[in-house]
């Protein structure tokens, strides 16, 4: 039984087939990639996940509960966090108060009328974000306005949000799309370390397959909204199947 | 001090200490002089500053934080004169109940329309305010005459029960017997100083407002606001809900708003539908974009400009205006006249406008960036100053 248990998951979009019976097991502490072409259909299994969409039919069960009809904020507060294939961040406020933000929503729940005390006087909250920080290298940038920092360096700010909150499975949507070699290779050493160092579960999208077989302990090949295969990356690797469907296209 | 830093500390003082000597400060014209038409310094238009000030504070919160606009806000000023105007009726003059009770409508109601209206974001959300705030304008208007006396208004009559009115106490708006239409005068040479006791309760009721706005600007609260404007989509994912602190800043807001038409009425015991109008819950948008919306002065200082603008341009006739155009030749003199002629008066709302546009084209941040702007200038000038001055620049 995996923490996370996805069950014949459909999802149309008018006449598009986007999600098709979907069947999906992540064991807990592991990461699980998901790869397969543009449009198969991954990004929106995400969005299933977080409660952005509901599933035609189907079940979502997260550590025993199911995930379906709740709202995204109560999905995150059950251990669920997200980074989005184009980085979501407070763009206007500085880098240290966009990851303090995740810190006062774990600390304080869904809401809190926190009106008189001093965001100043709340040094727990800045040192988990400043230590968050130096772990992804960008203490340095902490009062940038989040807005006109690279987008690699808003893809590592939004991953430093979400791992603020040590969720309990982290799912990345392409967390390395739009970073220079470098970023992507310290990216994979902080998302090993932090597997190591915690206990987290991740499901990682990613086109780029260094980093997929850096990373993953298991992958699932979606096309077309469906589940091909799943198995370790070694016998990913060789599948006739995959070729044919992914491997053999992204070779472009 | 008080639970700031030192720089919001000194805010506060700079704030505090402007607002206690308006009376002079806004005075700088003998009162004998050609000039003194542009003093501002008497009580019943610096109560107006304040108060409208307390609205746009309040009005800030909400829009400047959340970012969401609401066009329906004078709905719960006029609300707050009302309960406020009902107390003196059934209680006394005596303006603590008043003001009590003109916040607490004034929260009740937002409530209900801020859950409402804020089922829906953006340029619905801003509608659905406007529609709430023209019914209720309706309503005061005509349904609820009982209530709101209709077109005449709410006044306090001689048979209104005033069950709480002792034999001694004042028949005019007071608190605990110190009337609020009292002044004192302070000659100095060819200057006259008023100080208004009405103007002192809503300046030290501005200050308190201003005072809160600043706690919540800088609290867990006030960047869960910011938040909300910067990207609602994020702040959900990331385990808050956005709605109830949405409500809150609304609530909030409508309360401000509440006080400040509590305090007009303290002020002149009477009040009709006409301030529940859109073009008062317009103002208070004006007012807020003017000074910079998201900033904890601007609203003050917009409010300020608006209400000394009205002031001045509505009080300025064609008459005024031959006086000063007096030395052109006649021709030229009655040309001058006809051109300005609109502005002035009833026209002043067009001068607001074209002033509004100048200010949202060329200074988008308001009046606190017009001020930032200079500040950088003068900076830039010291700091070239003393680089010249030095050899060695210092890195
Ligand atoms: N909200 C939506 N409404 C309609 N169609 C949608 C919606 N979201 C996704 N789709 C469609 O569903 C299909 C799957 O999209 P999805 O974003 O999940 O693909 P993906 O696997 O993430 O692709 P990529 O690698 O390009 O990110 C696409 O054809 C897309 O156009
Ligand atoms: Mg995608």
């Amino acid at each position: 039984m995996g923490i996370l248990e996805v069950k014949g998951v459909n999802k149309r979009f008018g006449g598009l087939q986007a999600l098709g019976d979907v069947n999906l097991s992540v064991a807990e502490n592991t990461v699980h990639a998901i790869i397969g072409p543009n449009g198969a259909g991954k990004s929106t299994l995400l969005n299933v996940l977080v409660g952005k969409l509901i599933p035609d039919s189907g079940s979502v069960m997260f550590d025993g509960n199911s995930v379906l009809g709740r709202q995204p904020y109560e999905i995150n507060q059950m251990g669920i966090s997200r980074v989005f294939q184009t980085p979501e961040i407070f763009a206007d406020l500085s880098v240290i108060e966009n990851v303090m933000i995740p810190c006062f929503a774990k600390r304080d729940g869904a809401f809190r009328m926190h009106a008189i005390e001093s965001v100043g006087n709340e040094k727990n909250i800045r040192e988990q974000a400043e230590a968050m920080l130096d772990d992804v290298n960008m203490l340095d940038k902490r009062n940038m306005i989040a807005s006109v920092m690279s987008r690699g360096d808003k893809r590592r700010l939004e991953m430093a949000m979400c791992l603020v909150q040590e969720p309990r499975l982290l799912l990345l949507d392409e967390p390395t799309a739009g970073m220079a070699r470098a970023d992507t290779n310290n990216t994979i050493d902080l998302l090993k370390e932090i597997k190591e160092k915690r206990d987290i579960t991740m499901a990682i999208i990613e086109h780029d397959m260094h980093v997929v077989f850096s990373l993953a302990d298991r992958i699932t090949v979606l096309a077309q909204g469906t589940p091909l295969v799943e198995d370790t990356p070694e016998k990913i690797k060789g599948h006739p199947k995959v070729k044919e469907a992914y491997l053999g296209e992204a070779a472009h | 001090m008080l639970g700031l830093d030192t720089k919001d500390t000194r805010l506060l003082i700079i704030v505090a200490i402007m607002v206690m000597a308006a009376p002079i400060l806004l005075n700088p014209f003998p009162a004998d002089s050609a000039m003194a038409q542009f003093n501002a310094g008497y009580p019943d238009l610096m109560q107006r500053f304040v108060i409208f000030g307390i609205f746009a504070i309040g009005f800030n919160i909400l829009f400047g934080l959340t970012g969401y606009l609401s066009f329906g806000h004078a709905a719960f000023l006029g609300m707050g004169s009302y309960a406020a105007v009902w107390m003196f009726k059934l209680l006394s003059y005596n303006v603590v109940p008043a003001i009590l009770l003109s916040v607490i409508v004034a929260a009740a109601f937002s409530v209900v329309i801020g859950y409402i209206s804020l089922r829906r974001s953006g340029i619905y959300f801003s509608i659905l305010t406007l529609a709430f705030a023209q019914m209720s304008y309706a309503l005061a208007y005509s349904v609820l005459t009982p209530i709101t006396n209709g077109e005449t208004g709410l006044q306090v009559y001689t048979n209104d029960p005033q069950i709480l009115m002792g034999e001694n106490s004042p028949n005019v708006p007071h608190l605990f017997g110190i009337e609020m239409r009292g002044t004192a005068d302070l000659e100095l040479g060819a200057w006259t100083f008023t100080f208004g006791n009405g103007y002192y309760l809503a300046a030290l009721m501005m200050l308190l407002s201003f005072y809160i706005s600043l706690r919540i600007f800088r609290s867990p609260f006030g960047l869960m606001l910011r938040a909300v404007k910067s990207n609602q989509n994020r702040l959900t994912f990331t385990g808050v809900s956005p709605k109830p602190y949405t409500l809150a800043a609304f609530v909030i807001s409508g309360m401000y708003a509440g006080l400040a038409g509590g305090l007009l009425a303290a002020m002149d015991p009477l009040t009709g539908a006409e301030r529940m109008q859109w073009t008062a819950s317009g103002e208070v948008v004006l007012m807020t974009i003017l000074g910079g919306a998201g900033t904890l002065i601007g609203p003050v200082l917009g409010a300020g400009l608006i209400k000394y603008l009205e002031n001045i341009f509505s009080k300025i006739n064609d008459g005024i205006l031959h006086q000063w155009f007096a030395f052109m030749p006649d021709g030229l003199e009655d040309f001058m006249v006809t051109i300005l002629h609109p502005f002035i008066g009833k026209g002043w709302h067009l001068t607001l406008g074209l002033i509004f546009m100048a200010i949202v084209i060329f200074l988008p941040g308001g009046l606190v960036e017009g001020g930032q702007r200079i500040g950088r200038l003068f900076k830039r000038r010291k700091t070239d100053d003393a680089s010249s001055a030095t050899t060695k620049p210092a890195e």
